[in-house]
């Protein structure tokens, strides 16, 4: 319960409450899908969206949707997560893990450097 | 946890009564069961307006709407969409499903006309949660006002906006306000007139059940406008759930202290009380509202002096209609010139309308005036179901009128629709069709508004009465041709002697079908004949005989014996044994009686 004794005050709770209604509005920000089909569910693609979920929370970050997807047929490579920042390129990471997931929403999303090694053109490459 | 989504649904009345609650609870406990309670949210929200398809569910972020939702449908979409993200399309509405993707909700023909105002937070955000109504910006008009704006400016930009009255009067709320201002008694009260009484019409309980802050933050302003510091909502009693919203409401507002003592840490306080009325239609009129309040019979006085110089405890008061004050926040917010911008020259901003009667999407809808009825009924209402013609639509609850085919294309706003003798009133639009009979509907009206008459003047307790009276011998067979005559002569002296706007709107359901649908009254006086086939008394049953096979079904049902004829022969029906019940036409299975 917080006393709004100012118009900053109200700010404030209309600052931290639009983090969470603002997923019913625009899809205009970020946007990070996870494979969720089988092929991702068994290769452990749960896990790997709660980190993505959580270091979100952590790390305070608003307009940032997480959408769950079907298979996209590359089910060796699951579990698999894509990043879109708007005006960028879509980022497609392979292979992921929990730990790797916070590192791509911590150097990605936040700072803006797509982790290169993790994506699937640099497998492909190989 | 951040959820990373959102299942909206419905709390409305209309989906609350048929299920939304099981439905939510389904949800809560498929969800938990999964092991998604921490990521997946269910909230319940306010009326999003396509009642004909409830109960009504939305998920985010997705934003795909599923209708007519079950509590068995649930385990799949928990499965299916929350899970794995395939939304369900066999549940979406229809509509929104197409070969290549799913549209969104605003593109559909319910939506794509409509433009939403004072509904704007319905269906977005939990109502029972103020940080929600926050989030889309509630109180920031109310804290722009007192730090930023004198209570002159404030009626100035009301009065710029050009907004008027919705609960019908359509008297310019800005200088509503000035009147009261200028008075210098105190206290002055702002009151809301949350009674809605017109049959049918659901336009400011779905506010208050859906966005009770935007109703509590229009008083305050106004508070702030006139110089008031007490609110009262009078609201009416058979809407419980918008009771318990608003108390909610208001409670939260006060812990948060955006009511009460020094707001926003000004020396303006503001606090707002709910008086519940007891169901009677009169008590909609602002005059007999203010005397139910005081706890005196709700009866009306004449006027002047008006409210806005002597009103609740003889004091200045405004009075305005809940989706009046809904538009305030968002006037201040975005400006007279914004508001202005919409609608006619006369009638500016948006309107409430609950659509129902004869009409495929039966709901509540917001549209700028302006909007031609043709387009409300056809475009965004479906238009008419089973391949039924349009006849008319009434418009305005019992003190409105019809409006025919032929003036389906008028745009509407205050001022054209008492042109053709109807009126805006608080928003209620009832479709009828071919099947309807439009002196039943006279009627129907009259009988309601008789019911309601407090009886303290004349010629409303007495002309309305005997106005019925006609009505009721020409519905049976017994008219005579002076009746339309004597009619028309009741109902010009009643509209313009009666006390108070219930009297004086009485006659318009009679005059505008006379006006229009003259031809069905006399054919009822001199034919004894009902075109629509509604008047019971004026049909009359028979057999066909070449469709008749003689089974027999209609004379074995028929209660009183009227149905004579023999196995495998054509039967025959005895018309003044008959007592027209219709009983015989529903169980013949080879459609042949007709009734005329």
């Amino acid at each position: 319960m917080k006393q709004v004794k100012t118009l900053e005050d109200l700010q404030k709770i209309r600052e931290e409450a639009l983090r969470k209604v603002n997923i019913r509005s625009d899809r205009a920000g970020t946007r990070i899908t996870v494979g969720m089909a089988t092929c991702g569910i068994a290769a452990g693609a749960r896990p790997v969206m709660m980190a993505i979920l959580d270091e979100l929370e952590k790390r305070n970050v608003s307009g940032v949707t997480v959408v769950e997807t079907g298979c996209i047929g590359l089910c060796k490579f699951e579990p698999i997560v894509e990043v879109y920042v708007p005006g960028h390129e879509k980022v497609t990471y392979i292979k992921m893990d929990p730990d790797k997931a916070r590192q791509v929403v911590v150097e990605h999303v936040i700072n803006g450097h797509p982790i290169r090694e993790w994506t699937l053109e640099s497998a492909e490459l190989e | 946890m951040l959820y990373r989504s959102h299942v909206m649904v419905c709390g409305g009345t209309g989906c609350t009564s048929s299920g939304s609650d099981n439905v939510a609870t389904a949800f809560v406990n498929e969800i938990k069961k999964a092991g998604l309670d921490k990521e997946v949210a269910v909230i319940r929200t306010g009326c999003f307006g396509l009642c004909e398809l409830g109960p009504v569910v939305v998920i985010y972020p997705e934003g795909v709407f599923y209708s007519k939702m079950k509590p068995e449908y649930v385990p799949e979409i928990v499965e299916e969409h929350l899970l794995k993200g395939r939304p369900v399309t066999k549940y979406l509405f229809g509509e929104t499903v197409t070969e290549k993707e799913i549209k969104p909700l605003e593109e559909t023909t319910f939506y794509k006309k409509q433009m939403r105002v004072a509904l704007r937070n319905c269906g977005i955000i939990d109502p029972e949660d103020i940080e929600e109504a926050i989030a889309m910006g509630a109180y920031e008009a109310l804290g722009k006002v007192l730090a930023t704006m004198t209570p002159e400016e404030v009626i100035n930009e009301m009065k710029k906006s050009g907004l008027r009255g919705r609960g019908g009067g359509g008297f310019p709320t800005g200088l509503k306000w000035e009147f009261a201002y200028k008075q210098k008694e105190t206290p002055k009260y702002v009151v809301c007139n949350a009674d809605e009484g017109d049959p049918g019409a659901f336009m400011d309980r779905s506010i208050m059940e859906g966005d009770p802050h935007s109703v509590l933050e229009g008083m305050a302003i106004a508070g702030y406008a006139i110089g008031a510091n007490h609110g009262v909502i009078y609201v009416r009693a058979e809407y419980p759930l918008a009771v318990k919203r608003l108390q909610i409401a208001i409670k939260q507002a006060r812990e948060y202290g955006l009511l009460g003592e020094n707001i926003f840490g000004t020396d303006f306080s503001f606090d707002v009380e709910i008086r519940f009325g007891a169901g009677a239609f009169v008590c909609g009129e602002e005059t007999a509202l203010l005397n139910s309040v005081m706890g005196r019979r709700g009866e009306p006085r004449p006027r002047p002096p008006y409210p806005a110089v002597k009103g609740l405890w003889n004091k200045p008061t405004i009075i305005n209609n809940v989706e009046t004050f809904a538009n305030v926040p968002v006037i201040i917010s975005n400006g007279a010139e914004w508001f202005s911008s919409i609608g006619t020259e006369k009638s500016k901003g948006t309107k409430v309308f609950a659509l129902t009667g004869k009409v495929n999407r039966t709901g509540l809808i917001e549209v700028p005036m302006g909007t031609t009825l043709r387009e409300i009924i056809f475009d965004i209402g479906g238009g008419i179901p089973d391949g039924k013609r349009f006849k008319a639509v009434q418009i305005g609850g019992p003190s409105g009128g019809c409006i025919p085919e032929e003036h389906l294309d008028t745009m509407i706003d205050y001022d054209s629709l008492i042109s053709l003798g109807a009126m805006m009133g608080s928003g209620g639009l009832v479709v009828m069709d071919e099947d309807t009979c439009m002196v039943n509907v006279a009627k129907f009206f009259l009988e309601f508004i008789v019911d309601e008459s407090c009886g303290k003047c004349a010629p409303c307790r007495i002309g309305t009465k005997r106005m019925l009276e006609i009505l009721d011998k020409i519905t049976s067979g017994k008219g005579e041709p002076e009746d339309i005559e004597r009619l028309e002569k009741l109902a010009t002296t009643v509209k313009d002697t009666a006390l108070c706007g219930l009297g004086q709107t009485a006659p318009n359901a009679v005059l505008s079908t006379l006006r229009y649908f003259r031809n069905e009254y006399e054919a009822h006086i001199n034919q004894k004949k009902c075109p629509a086939g509604v008047c019971q008394a004026l049909l009359s049953y028979s057999i066909v005989a070449d469709k008749c096979r003689g089974c027999g079904l209609c004379a074995r049902n028929c209660p009183v014996n009227a149905i004579s004829g023999q196995l495998k022969q054509p039967h025959v029906i005895n018309q003044e044994a008959c007592i027209k019940c219709g009983t015989c036409f529903e169980k013949c299975p080879f459609d042949a009686i007709v009734k005329q």
